[in-house]
């Protein structure tokens, strides 16, 4: 048993050590394939995905929780969004925007991440906005405020902890899917994974992970700590 | 071109040629996601409960799973294959740990929701720490866990997918070949049935849940963070 041990103690040492190389080897961090081209593109076709995301998703959801319309939408849209696989949706959309002569695999990976960054943010502002306080908004028209300013002065900044949970779990979740892309020869960092796969380079699929997750922890955190900005003022 | 345009995009006599290994992919696809969720549940539930009980745990546990959560399946796959293969073990490793974030936060949830004054009346009739668990704290906590494996499972039907590239994959292994040879017919197949396959999954549990629960009046809307 102990010997099985100081294998498999050895063999991390043996990865994480491969995995340190390859961050130091300058190689990997220059030019259109290195760290940081990578890096940009996976950035800019997630917050690309999720800004359309949002611009569908908040409207819709505001316009239902503040007029208690089509509610049975939300719950649907959210799961039939959840239930569509992304790969599937890379795999649909792939020939259409080759046949549209679109290129490769930009769009059919924005198309996907748009798709899975629609239910959480649905979902969270129109929580967020439906249970606002029936008294509270009462008490707001009784003031003489109308519709618009209800929803601008109190359902929004009382939904906003919620609406921001809602883009942090959608751009997290779009991050680490992002990696699809390389599937269908985009870039981003999944080419690190794909074609490490490929040429059975685990060092170069560990760090293409460890560069995944660490963009996914950055925007978690900062996202949290944005929710933690509104939740302070709100409390004022 | 690749794809002609005249091509129909559903073949129906592929279909019809191929329905029993449909039929076979779709048992592997059930087999892979009952395993997932079902091992995933066994982990999250103790997890869960011993979190509850001691709540500091609940923050590292909380980052540990979020942690599991952002690794790339395709990265945790292809990091795995060179030591567990091209094999259900392989893909089991990935999918279960993708459902302990939704299962442990939404069983803390539940348990977080039940009314103090419940909780003192059973403990005031004298009912022991798991009593209180079994007959009073779960049945309540019931609907929000529901919720929490109706949306593992949902989403575990979809990554079941991804493990086509690894040989798995249940109906995802259509719409590899699919897109492999440019060929939309098995691509929208196994895509129609996965999403089918979930739902259907996901109105049984919810029927499950409120006929164990007649108590509760409105649903609970599943919430996803």
């Amino acid at each position: 048993m102990g010997e099985t041990q100081v294998t498999w103690f050895g063999f991390l040492m043996e990865v994480l050590s491969a995995v340190f190389e390859w961050f130091r080897d300058p190689a990997n961090w220059s030019g259109s394939t290195g760290v940081p081209a990578r890096m940009f593109e996976h950035i800019y076709i997630s917050f690309l995905s999720v800004g359309i995301s949002a611009a569908v998703a908040l409207p819709a959801a505001l316009y239902i929780g503040h007029t208690k319309r089509a509610e049975f939408l939300v719950t649907s849209i959210a799961n039939l969004g959840r239930a569509i696989p992304s790969f599937a949706i890379l795999a649909i959309m792939l020939p259409i925007t080759i046949r549209m002569r679109l290129g490769l695999g930009f769009w059919p990976t924005v198309i996907a991440l748009f798709l899975l960054g629609i239910p959480p943010i649905l979902t969270n502002t129109y929580v967020g906005i439906q249970g606002v306080d029936a008294d509270t908004i009462e008490a707001a028209r009784g003031m003489g405020m109308t519709g618009g300013q209800v929803l601008r002065k109190l359902e929004i900044p009382l939904a906003a902890p919620l609406i921001v949970a809602g883009f942090r779990t959608a751009l997290v979740q779009v991050i680490a899917t992002a990696t699809l892309a390389a599937l269908v020869a985009w870039g981003g960092l999944g080419r690190f994974i794909i074609d490490g796969f490929a040429v059975r380079d685990e060092a170069r699929i560990a760090a293409g992970a460890i560069l995944v997750a660490a963009l996914a922890i950055a925007a978690e955190l900062s996202f949290g700590l944005v929710q933690r900005l509104f939740a302070v003022r709100l409390h004022r | 071109m690749i794809l002609a345009q005249g091509e129909p995009l559903l073949e129906w006599d592929w279909i019809v040629r191929h329905s029993s290994q449909i039929f076979e992919r779709f048992l592997q696809h059930a087999e892979l996601t009952a395993i997932a969720v079902g091992i995933g549940l066994l982990i999250s539930f103790p997890v869960a409960v011993f979190a509850y009980r001691h709540r500091w745990l609940i923050g590292p546990v909380t980052w540990f799973t979020g942690l599991l959560y952002t690794i790339p399946s395709l990265a945790l796959f292809a990091f795995l294959v060179p030591y567990t293969g091209l094999s259900t073990t392989t893909a089991e490793i990935g999918l279960v740990s993708y459902t302990l974030l939704i299962l442990i936060r939404n069983i803390v949830a539940g348990l977080d929701g039940v009314p103090a004054d419940t909780r003192e009346a059973a403990i005031g009739m004298g009912y022991t720490k798991r009593q209180l668990l079994w007959k009073v704290e779960l049945p309540l906590a019931l609907p929000v866990m529901v919720a929490g494996i109706r949306i593992a499972s949902v989403t575990t039907i979809g990554l079941v997918t991804v493990t086509a590239l690894i040989g798995q994959g249940g109906l995802g292994y259509f719409i590899l070949l699919g897109l492999r040879r440019f060929f939309s017919t098995p691509i929208i197949a196994g895509t129609i049935l996965s999403v089918a396959f979930a739902m259907t999954v996901d109105a049984a549990l919810l029927i499950g849940q409120r006929a164990l629960t007649p108590w509760v009046r409105r649903k609970s809307p599943g919430l996803a963070s």
